[in-house]
């Protein structure tokens, strides 16, 4: 990798840190567990370097990592979102009634 | 097979909706839409990867059929009183895949490298490689650690040997070393190619040894903490995984994980008033005795029909939940007692400590479960200045949170944590199955109060005695 790629990726890493900071930092205490199960199915992210590795005409231990981490993120992936939106599915007003 | 700039640009609107996606969790009205926007980024941005080309399907679809088999029963089957525990199983998923993708890239590199098609590593490659491994490792065991802490499968106490941290901090120095060896560039030809791949397995052994070491010295009253700062360290490690494979989006979206972690984490360091450093190497309730003053006098035990008549006198009551009322399953049987309790003309509030239960926020979401609107659930901050006007508050298998000693004994270790001020309401009742300490072993002068009565027993029974005697009337 050459030099400006990697100060062009340095730089997008400094400005999400950033912008992760700023979005997060006025989160009331009462949706701090949705917010870690959600936020922790967006690190699933990984779905995509792991969909990435497996290139056909790989070796086969390679297809096997790549095979197992496919399934660890989806994992993080399907798993995280569903909870997340089973959880957020119980927050309610008052006026919404009960049930 | 499209354009490499297409899936680009599907890339950037996946980005753009993790951002909307979070910004809207943020907010109780918006975030379970919040969090669907997020999930359509993530279902672009595999489609997107998904139309490379040059892909092995077969591997991809098994994959993908494996996990979200998993992950779809995980989730739909986990108890709400079991999320912690999930949510720690989530991390170490995402944890370990990073490490897997770094490995598997790792490792066609070199078959690469040693058939001729590839010319040779870059040192920042290399380097991200080992940043990945290692994060991805360490959260993997880690929150295999902490998942067995939180479900009692291990124990909740520190486990500390002498010279603990000494050997962490050694074996963290060893594994940077091995890094910086590791990402210097060898030829392509060079016979220590071999010798590079020992290297790598070295520092995927350290990297797992180190997230066990790092969490098992933890105390289970802690593990909050740990729990976001392993929801960080996830971010990171994909945040890592983004720059071998020189993916924005991976990038973008685990600084946005690691960064959101950060500040969870210090938000609950603040609300026990201690310092990372301390939450992660003090073995903090490792002594089971703790320091800090006797507590003197003796607890008086009130039955649940006496408890009653001073209930169903009370203009105001405040519940404060802790993880007791979620072993007990209670908060059905809370929610309906504050129905009553509500229908009699009482103002009723739910106080919740940002670290009360084993994770961040993990009250409300059980309260929210039992159809608690969340306008009742307040912080401390909100119920603190009216506390003294509160005719009843009542502590459901709470303790640490309500311990009147981290405002008053300077030699408590729990000094100066912010707490509910359980203590000063006119009268306080606490639920609780003995007169034991609290998970982290501190002595609770809160049970000794002239003001206060215990309800010893099961908090559910408990509280269900409560609403059965409401509704004789």
């Amino acid at each position: 990798m050459d030099a400006q790629t990697t100060v062009f990726l340095l730089f997008i890493l400094m400005l999400s840190v950033f912008l992760g900071i700023e979005l997060i930092s006025r989160v009331p205490s009462q949706l701090h567990t949705p917010l870690m199960s959600g936020s922790n199915a967006i690190s699933g992210i990984t779905i995509v370097g792991a969909v990435l590795s497996l290139s056909s005409g790989n070796e086969t231990v390679t297809a096997i990592l790549g095979t197992a981490a496919v399934a660890a993120a989806t994992v993080n992936v399907v798993g995280g979102y569903l909870v997340t939106d089973r959880m957020l599915a119980m927050f309610r007003k008052k006026d919404q009634g009960k049930g | 097979m499209i354009s490499p700039f297409l899936i680009d640009m599907a890339y950037i609107v996946a980005a753009v909706l993790f951002v909307f996606g979070l910004k809207m969790l943020s907010k109780a009205d918006t975030a379970r839409r919040g969090n669907q926007i997020s999930a359509l980024g993530m279902l672009i941005a595999l489609v997107a990867t998904l139309l490379y080309g040059g892909l092995d399907y077969t591997y991809i679809l098994a994959g993908l059929v494996i996990g979200g088999g998993v992950g779809l029963i995980g989730a739909k089957t986990v108890a709400m009183t079991g999320m912690p525990e999930m949510v720690a199983l989530f991390n170490g998923t995402g944890g370990v895949a990073s490490l897997l993708v770094g490995w598997a890239e790792f490792h066609q590199s070199s078959t690469d490298i040693a058939a001729g098609t590839l010319t040779a590593f870059s040192s920042f490659t290399l380097f991200s490689i080992f940043l990945a491994s290692v994060i991805g490792g360490l959260t993997f065991t880690g929150s295999v650690v902490a998942w067995g802490k939180l479900s009692g499968k291990l124990p909740g106490r520190p486990l500390l040997f002498p010279g603990q941290q000494i050997f962490n901090v050694l074996l963290l120095a060893g594994v940077l070393a091995a890094g910086i060896a590791f990402s210097l560039v060898g030829d392509a030809a060079d016979p220590l190619m071999m010798a590079k791949y020992d290297l790598y397995l070295v520092i995927v052994v350290i990297g797992l040894i180190l997230g066990v070491l790092a969490v098992i010295g933890i105390g289970g009253a802690d593990m909050p903490v740990v729990i976001a700062l392993l929801n960080s360290y996830s971010g990171l490690a994909a945040c890592a995984t983004g720059f071998i494979i020189v993916n924005k989006v991976l990038i973008v979206s685990g600084a946005l994980v690691g960064a959101s972690g950060l500040i969870l984490t210090g938000i609950m360091c603040k609300a026990m008033n201690r310092s990372l450093a301390n939450v992660l190497f003090s073995g903090f309730g490792s002594t089971s005795s703790g320091a800090g003053k006797k507590n003197e006098g003796e607890a008086r035990v009130i039955t649940a029909e006496d408890a009653y008549l001073v209930l169903e006198a009370a203009g105001s009551v405040v519940f404060v939940p802790g993880y007791g009322m979620a072993v007990a399953q209670a908060q059905h049987a809370v929610r309906e007692l504050g129905d009553m309790l509500e229908e009699n003309g009482c103002e009723v509030k739910y106080a919740i400590h940002p670290v009360a239960g084993r994770m961040p926020g993990h009250m409300n979401v059980l309260l929210a479960e039992a159809n608690v609107p969340y306008e009742q659930l307040v912080e401390p901050d909100d119920v603190n200045p009216i506390i003294e006007t509160v005719d009843v508050c009542m502590v459901i298998g709470a303790n640490d949170v309500v311990n009147p000693a981290a405002r008053e004994d300077e030699d408590s270790p729990i000094y100066g944590m912010p707490i509910i001020d359980a203590d000063l309401a006119r009268t306080t009742f606490v639920l609780k199955r003995s007169l034991g300490a609290g998970y982290a072993g501190i002595g609770n002068p809160l049970f000794f109060r002239d003001n206060t009565r215990m309800l010893l027993g099961d908090a559910k029974d408990s509280v269900s005695t409560l609403v059965a005697e409401f509704k004789q009337d």
